[in-house]
């Protein structure tokens, strides 16, 4: 059939800055691209970014001194030593790089401003006399867990910014997108993918798309926990689905999920956390700033998962402000004053205004942690293929790729996007240099008709089954209340009795829309399984986890235990089987020795092995565990030692 | 509003087609809905469809104003659904979808395909000087040039300026309020190399800046409030400084 077989050199899921960013490097390599997206590549989520990107500049004074190894270090501390350090290295050292194309893109970065400049530090109103020379140049503002303001911006619409000017480069090079399309499961035969089946959202008819490499970029899944998320409607983790539905694809380190400190109650709205870097307070009912003696160094600038914790056990001691939709914290502006609320934070203030009709230049702002990022996602080798699947990629926000560990700083995400994006596309680009297309039909319209098949089989079951509302709303409720800021034991395992339950329900669910065509519940329905299903890997690996390590929270084993858990998460789901499968490997070649963050609890199980025994097995065990080989030798890109010089 | 005990009930007569369906014909249906505090018409709309109606399509992904999926016509005006609060509204509430656009099915139009177009024809993007040099300091730019286009950026190519636009619902090649800010935006920025020349071809055609016929709609209805009168002055002035160029280079 016309129409239901296309053909191209790289396929690449997501039209968010990180699969943008990797197409363009891959078409001005020379091939043929195709983006697919479920929006408008503009309305990714990419576009919601408001604080900043990352990125070691140093031109502002309080940013003197920055470098990559700086850069480095705050990530690894950050990450509470999840993060695999090489790709730390590799990823602080391009940053830079990332920023300034982003310039040459079009991006209007703010700039340093020689001369006097009024800010706000920690609660205290500063002048400082930035330098002549850096006039122009892009730059920085303060964000949670670094050592020097790195953040670049573009007012509080950094992403928005970023995404058009991306976005006009696929333009300019006449990248084909397909909006309005859902990957809905890889084509593979166990060893090497070379495809995806696709449905058409606008009329629900399903094609193929067969290609030398294929890329997921679908970005985060915060919306398996239901209304509890900052993110959009859209982020519901099919990408990460469909990897795990492949059986031989593992994800990494699901258990680690991001809570963003302030996000808008009731609606989850993000208050972005460049409004505590240029100096907003958290106040409790009593109109206590309490972080000021919870964190006395780093104060509302602690690393995010630090500063959520704070909140939420604050309003369990009973100090939120109660509403009708549970308690909350307020966010303080006001010193901040108007015209800063309405040009540095412009989109702060539109917010403010448009969903709790307040004005952040007089009224405080309730504010309650919520999901805000995956840092678990499709496990992928420093060149961002996946493991166990030949010719399959992964990048930015639905990949594992791993420099965000257990924890993500503000900031790094969009640079993460476009740093990978650029090494990741050259890959992507080298790989399908390298392979010819390998048009097996075949099993491409097996995958089809097994896709198609699904779709039937969901319009065909009638009678009074649940409802898939019903059981998005119950997995969100036990998300976020099961496997949230506070995990334990008990209540993990009840949340995996209900997942399981749910997926029961799943299998029963009935339509009650038969419609043909775009058919919005069936699409929902369509991804429902594959939701509950990453809810599940994040259970589980919760629940086996037993420590405490940057976001992953567990009051029964309150410490980071680095003797038995340095390791990273791997979970499969093996065809037919009811449950997924973990096991671990270990981290990654580690140069920074582990210690403590500089803010949260110092205290935490040393490691035993020396890390020369450590670092020895690292290659033989990830192998062992599906890593396809990287261009470059492990280790190749670390820079031994250098972070002596940063920390003397 | 607040109160919830006098909570009103809102009635939503909401435009219904589905192309897709040979039976489907234009028309529209209502649904009545108990308002509660901080109702959005995204929340209205996502109950209508979770407990009323599981067919009815409507477009969201942000729900926060910022990626501009959800303009639709709202008492008759071009409007975010994401960010319009029902209290704002009064008990009885018409929802259709946007004009000009191709539509999908009830409320959901194609403005992908429409930006797209507008964007390739304008070619907006940087048009360089150079190739990107990964090992150089960046260009220098005055935080307040950055402002200035930072603002002409804020666009999120909702479609609620097209859809306002008389001429654009006529003529469908006219750039509309979106594709003469962009333009602007690529105009003002001295990063792109574009000669004054150029630019009079894009913007001074049947499709530019002099076809408007000042209605100013586009403005009122702008969710980013941007200023767009100006927007269209700033096109004027350089486009008729171009005119003039071009004339000259002709009489040499
Ligand atoms: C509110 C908010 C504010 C943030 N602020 C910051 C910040 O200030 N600084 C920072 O560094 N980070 C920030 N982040 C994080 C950062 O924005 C994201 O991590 C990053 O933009 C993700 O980019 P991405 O390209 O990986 O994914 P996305 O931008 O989410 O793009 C995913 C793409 O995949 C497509 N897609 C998904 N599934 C499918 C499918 N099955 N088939 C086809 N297409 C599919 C979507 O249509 C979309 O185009 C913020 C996040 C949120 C939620
Ligand atoms: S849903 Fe994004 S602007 Fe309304």
């Amino acid at each position: 059939m016309t129409g239901r077989l296309v053909t191209t050199d790289v396929l690449i899921i997501g039209g968010g800055l990180a699969g943008e960013r990797c197409a363009i490097e891959a078409a001005a390599a020379g091939h043929e691209a195709i983006i697919l997206s479920l929006v408008p590549p503009r309305r990714s989520h990419s576009c919601a970014a408001q604080g900043g990107m990352q990125a070691s500049l140093a031109n502002c004074v309080k940013a003197a001194g920055d470098n990559p190894t700086v850069h480095f270090l705050d990530t690894v501390r950050g990450s509470d030593w999840g993060a695999d350090q090489e790709v730390a290295t590799i990823f602080a050292e391009e940053a830079p790089i990332a920023v300034r194309e982003l310039a040459h893109f079009g991006v209007p970065w703010s700039r340093v401003r020689g001369g006097k400049n009024h800010y706000f530090i920690k609660g205290e109103e500063v002048d400082i006399d930035e330098s002549l020379e850096n006039d122009g140049l892009i730059g920085q503002r303060d964000f949670g867990g670094t050592a020097k303001w790195r953040a670049c911006y573009a007012a509080a619409g950094t992403g928005h910014a970023a995404l058009y000017a991306v976005d006009s480069e696929v333009v300019r090079l006449g990248i084909t997108v397909r909006d309005r399309t859902e990957a809905v499961a890889l084509i593979h035969d166990g060893s090497r993918c070379t495809g995806a089946v696709v449905r058409d959202l606008r009329n629900g008819s399903h094609f193929t798309v067969i290609a030398k490499a294929t890329v997921i970029a679908t970005g985060g899944y915060g919306r398996i926990y239901g209304q509890y998320t900052s993110n959009a409607t859209i982020n519901e983790g099919t990408g990460a689905a469909i990897a795990l539905d492949t059986g031989v694809v593992p994800l990494g380190n699901m258990e680690a999920v991001q809570f963003h400190p302030t996000t808008l109650s009731p609606s989850g709205i993000l208050v972005t956390e460049g409004c505590r870097g240029d100096g907003a307070y958290l106040l409790d009912k009593n109109g206590d700033r309490f972080m000021v003696e919870l964190e006395p160094e780093k104060q509302e600038l602690a690393s995010r998962d630090v500063v959520s914790r704070h909140m939420q056990q604050r309003m369990r001691d009973g100090l939120g402000i109660d509403s009708p939709y549970g308690p909350h914290l307020w966010l303080d502006c006001r010193h901040l004053g108007e015209e800063h609320m309405r040009t540095k934070l412009l989109e702060v203030w539109d917010i403010c205004r448009d969903f709790v009709g307040r004005n952040p230049a007089k009224d405080l702002i309730p504010v309650r942690p919520t999901q805000h990022y995956s840092m678990g996602g499709v496990r992928v080798n420093k060149d961002g293929q996946a493991y166990g699947l030949a010719g399959l990629f992964a990048v930015g926000e639905a990949s594992c790729w791993d420099m965000h560990g257990f924890n993500r700083l503000g900031g790094n995400s969009l640079s993460e996007t476009l740093v990978s994006g650029r090494i990741v596309g050259r890959r992507v680009a080298e790989y399908a240099s390298g392979h010819a297309l390998r048009a097996d039909t075949g099993l491409a319209f097996a995958a089809l008709a097994d896709a198609e098949r699904k779709a039937a089989n969901w319009l065909a079951r009638s009678g009074s089954g649940p409802n898939v509302y019903e059981i998005r709303d119950a997995m969100g409720e036990t998300m976020m209340h099961k496997v949230g800021i506070f995990r334990n034991g008990d209540e993990l395992q009840e949340a995996i009795a209900e997942l399981g339950q749910l997926l029961d329900d799943c299998d029963n669910a009935v339509l009650r829309c038969k419609d043909p065509g775009v058919n919005p519940e069936l699409a929902f329905a369509l991804r429902l399984k594959g939701m509950l299903r990453l809810a599940m890997t994040v259970a589980k690996g919760a629940l086996a986890r037993t420590e405490s390590r940057g976001a992953h929270y567990r009051s029964d084993y309150p410490l980071r235990n680095d003797k038995e858990w340095l390791s990273r998460t791997l979970v499969r789901w093996g065809a037919g089987d009811s449950e997924p499968t973990l096991s671990y490997e270990p981290t990654g070649i580690i140069d920074l020795p582990p210690g403590h963050r500089g803010y949260g609890s110092d205290e935490r199980i040393e490691m035993t092995e020396t890390l020369e025994k450590h670092n020895e097995d690292v290659l033989q065990e990830q192998t062992r565990h599906g890593r396809l080989a990287s261009t470059e030798d492990m280790g190749s890109r670390l820079r031994r030692g250098a972070w002596k010089s940063a920390t003397g | 509003m607040s109160d919830t005990a006098t909570a009103r009930r809102l009635r939503f007569e909401i435009f219904r087609y589905n192309p897709e369906d040979e039976d489907s014909v234009p028309h529209t249906d209502v649904f009545e809905l108990e308002e509660t505090p901080f109702m959005t018409l995204y929340i209205a709309l996502s109950q209508i469809r979770e407990k009323q109606d599981p067919g009815l399509q409507f477009d969201f992904a942000c729900r926060s104003a910022i990626c501009g999926s959800c303009a639709m016509m709202v008492n008759g005006r071009p409007a975010l659904a994401c960010r319009t609060l029902t209290a704002d509204l009064p008990e009885s509430i018409q929802l259709y979808p946007l004009p000009t656009f191709k539509l999908i099915g009830d409320l959901s139009v194609d403005t992908g395909t429409w930006f797209r177009e507008m964007a390739e024809k304008t070619e907006a993007w940087i048009h360089e000087r150079l190739p990107f040099d990964p090992d150089a300091t960046e260009e220098r730019m005055s935080d307040d040039v950055a402002a200035a286009i930072y603002e002409g950026d804020r666009c999120i190519e909702c479609g609620c300026c097209v859809a306002s636009c008389g001429l654009a619902n006529v003529d469908d090649t006219f750039l509309a309020g979106a594709g003469l800010n962009r333009v602007a935006r690529f105009m003002m920025d001295p990063r792109d190399s574009r000669s004054d020349a150029e630019w009079f071809d894009i913007v001074a055609g049947d499709q530019g800046v002099f076809a408007c016929i000042g209605m100013m709609a586009c403005e009122d209805v702008c969710p980013k409030e941007l200023p767009l009168l100006e927007v269209y002055a700033y096109l004027r002035r350089r486009t008729l400084g171009a005119r003039f160029v071009a004339k000259s280079d002709r009489a040499v």
